[in-house]
């Protein structure tokens, strides 16, 4: 990281700090527009160059572990296997989890869609008379929209994870699942905790800032009624999930407090423990370049005198498991490797995608939730692939964004402009005549670059670049004239 | 052996000295190579563009084009890739299966095919960097990829040391796209442009004098950026360096 270079120094005293850029523009079910948002955030050059250095140093750790690792590609196929394996077979694998829950003692509850599952927590908190609520990071309660739901309820919700805390401080989205305020700068930060936390204005000294998080965030686990985590693994055959965290931060929301709910996706299913190594020596070295998370915590059954309660959530994922080129999104372990990797993600900032998901997973997976609002997001792509190449169950990212490109077009999302023009090149490219037509006349120079070939939008191509020098003749000319024509 | 040769649209109108000079390359090897008048594209701006019903009549063209042939070679990896993994919008037809399967990239065809082992006339006595497309990276496979744990090698590396007088230049992220990427570079130009710029410094950072690829178009992304940025760096396409073309 570059510390304090996130600042400039203007005269002794006065630092002009560059405001974090905000994320993308949401109303209501308008399309978002993913490319304004990264514009803004590529102009604010200090945070543009600490992102991606950020994340970039997380992908170099993760090469050096796979590195370390002969059987690194194996396992990657193992998990791509086992999570296959367990999607063909997930009724199977849901009901025997179910079973073995519930005979440790945890009660299981079965929710359709994300109403479903604020409306069973918080009849679960009512319940008990919880009013206050402690929790990990779990990307499915973002899905969900649970802390706004929960705040119109009178429940009061604190995120346990830093970064997380971070950005519920700042009323903001999570922009990585696993580092969820890798957009902001020290300096961020500090304004953050200076308004909300009553920090010292100006001091951005890590130590000091998350000391203060600390001693103000304690207090609320200590006291809370209830606690929260997600799950990364639920194994069937034992009943237990399987929380991975590095703060410890999982342990303390489900065993402070006498009552532990835990949201788990139905795709989290693994059939063994003996599955559960595989995916725990991938995760966080394709996550942060790490060997292991700090924590891998297991909970398998209330603690005594306590409560546990497991709700089991679809919100989409069944209607993606039916389709057939897309299903495959299912496999994700929410590593952010993808993102980390991900030249487009690294520039744009994860806000900029205006989703609960954001980089190449979030492309693939925002649309199963409404095409028409994202169906922006499959374009903010090169389809470069190394995203697929990266991830630890070898999702086919790419090309299911290829896929979702089609998909747009299938159910009439593409801008009519766009269309158009595809309309046109296809008609030209299609017809030899009119595609040499549409080239200059033989012998005349190229005076201008081929208009087709940049699908009228000359000027979006020479804003940031020069426009290629036009040569003397065409390939197909010189041929003409250096060859004698057959075929 | 009788060859079709593509030469993508972008390489007729802007580039072709690239076309004769990968024309002139593969004719030095005693090659019987036809250029088909008629051709135009492979479809890719459309189909990549989610439009493979408006890309389906210019893929009919291109098969009909370059059928009958031993082998299509083109200098863009990009272009065969679309071919090779992507040309499914007309109907797949043995004889489409069998075009997609022998149409090759030049890198890939001199490598795999024929095998060469040496350049005697060629010489480019230049600290060089080497560009590979996405496509051809990740697609073809024409080189190891840093995402993947595999040994290394590099098809256009193993033949441009087989010129004398390269050293070549490390990048510090070799496989970084550079944010061309078809329509992206006009649809999303913003961020098109920011990774280019920045795939510009690195090259700039290696003390390279030439960049090298095998596939113009990344190039002319890469050289629209370099120049505005004014970057003394020059971009030439390896079919020129590998037929001995003068820098
Ligand atoms: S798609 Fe793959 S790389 Fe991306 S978050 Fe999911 S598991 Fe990780």
């Amino acid at each position: 990281m570059k510390g304090r270079s996130e600042t400039v120094a203007v005269s002794p005293g006065v630092r002009r700090i560059e405001p974090q850029p905000k994320g993308a523009k949401i109303r209501g079910r308008r399309p978002v527009d993913q490319l304004e948002a990264a514009n803004r955030f590529i102009a604010a050059t200090e945070h543009e160059r600490m992102h991606d250095a950020r994340l970039w140093d997380l992908r170099q750790k993760r090469d050096a572990e796979m590195h370390a690792m002969p059987e690194w590609e194996e396992l990657r196929q193992m998990a791509s296997d086992i999570k296959e394996h367990t999607l063909t077979h997930l009724a199977h694998y849901l009901e025997e989890f179910e079973r073995n829950a519930k005979a440790n003692g945890v009660h299981v509850h079965w929710a359709r869609d994300a109403e479903e599952h604020n409306r069973i927590v918080l009849d679960i908190l009512n319940s008990h008379g919880a009013k206050t609520l402690i929790k990990s990071k779990s990307m499915l309660t973002e899905e969900c929209g649970f802390r706004e739901f929960m705040a119109g309820n009178g429940i009061s919700v604190t995120e346990t994870d830093l970064g997380e805390r971070i950005q519920q401080l700042d009323d903001e989205s999570p922009s990585h699942v696993v580092v969820p305020a890798v957009h902001k700068t020290r300096a961020d930060v500090a304004a953050v905790f200076e308004r909300t936390l009553n920090t010292v204005p100006g001091d951005d000294d890590p130590v000091y800032l998350s000391e203060q998080q600390r001693q103000t965030t304690r207090p609320l686990i200590l006291q809370a009624d209830a606690g929260m985590t997600g799950c990364n693994y639920a194994v069937a055959e034992t009943g237990a999930i399987v929380v991975c965290t590095n703060e410890g931060n999982a342990d303390l929301s489900a065993n402070t407090p006498p009552l532990h709910i835990a949201s788990v996706g139905i795709e989290k299913i693994i059939p063994r423990m003996e599955d559960l190594p595989v995916f725990v020596r991938l995760l966080s070295r394709s996550a942060l370049g790490s060997p292991i998370t700090q924590y891998t915590s297991h909970f398998r059954r209330p603690r005594a005198g306590g409560e546990m309660h497991i709700v089991l959530v679809d919100n989409g994922r069944s209607k993606r498991l039916a389709l057939e080129k897309f299903w495959p999104s299912l496999k994700c372990i929410r590593c952010g490797a993808c993102m980390n990797t991900c030249p487009v993600f690294r520039r744009s900032g994860g806000l900029s995608y205006g989703a609960t998901y954001a980089g190449p997973i979030g492309v693939i997976l925002n649309p199963t939730f409404d095409l028409h609002k994202y169906r922006n997001l499959p374009f903010a792509s090169t389809m470069n692939g190394s995203c697929t190449n990266v991830c630890p169950v070898k999702i086919n990212i790419h090309e299911q964004i290829y896929g979702w490109r089609q998909e747009i077009e299938k159910q009439h999302e593409m801008p009519l402009v766009k269309k158009t023009m595809m309309k046109a090149a296809g008609t030209l490219l299609a017809n030899p005549t009119l595609y040499r037509a549409a080239l200059p006349m033989a012998d005349s120079a190229l005076k201008h670059l081929p208009r087709f070939m940049l699908y009228n939008h000359l000027n979006t191509w020479g804003r940031q670049r020069e426009v290629p020098e036009p040569s003397k003749q065409t390939f197909h000319q010189w041929y003409k004239e250096n060859r004698k024509p057959r075929a | 052996m009788k060859i079709g040769l593509f030469v993508p649209c972008y390489v007729d109108a802007l580039h072709p000295e690239v076309g004769i000079a990968t024309l002139e390359l593969l004719e030095r090897f005693g090659l019987d190579v036809v250029y088909p008048p008629n051709q135009t594209c492979c479809g890719q701006p459309m189909s990549n563009t989610g439009c493979e019903e408006e890309a389906r009549a210019t893929e009919a063209l291109f098969v009909k084009n370059f059928s009958g042939f031993d082998y299509v070679v083109a200098p863009s990896g990009s272009c065969v890739r679309q071919v090779r993994d992507y040309l499914t919008a007309v109907e797949q037809t043995p004889e489409v299966l069998h075009l997609r399967k022998t149409t090759f990239e030049l890198v890939e065809f001199l490598h795999d095919v024929l095998k060469v082992d040496a350049f005697p006339w060629a010489e480019f006595p230049h600290r060089v960097a080497i560009h590979n497309n996405c496509g051809a990276l990740r697609g073809l496979r024409i080189a190891s990829m840093s995402e993947r744990r595999e040994p290394f090698f590099s098809k256009p590396k193993a033949l441009l040391s087989k010129v004398s007088g390269i050293e070549f230049c490390d990048l510090e992220r070799p496989d970084e796209c550079c944010g061309f990427g078809g329509t992206f570079s006009v649809f999303e130009e913003g961020i098109s442009a920011k990774m280019g710029q920045d795939k510009v410094e690195d090259q700039i950072g290696s003390g390279a004098e030439y960049v090298t690829s095998s596939d113009s178009s990344c190039m002319m992304h890469q050289e629209g950026c370099a120049r505005r940025m004014g970057a003394d760096l020059k971009y030439i396409h390896i079919a020129q360096i590998l037929n001995g073309n003068a820098a």
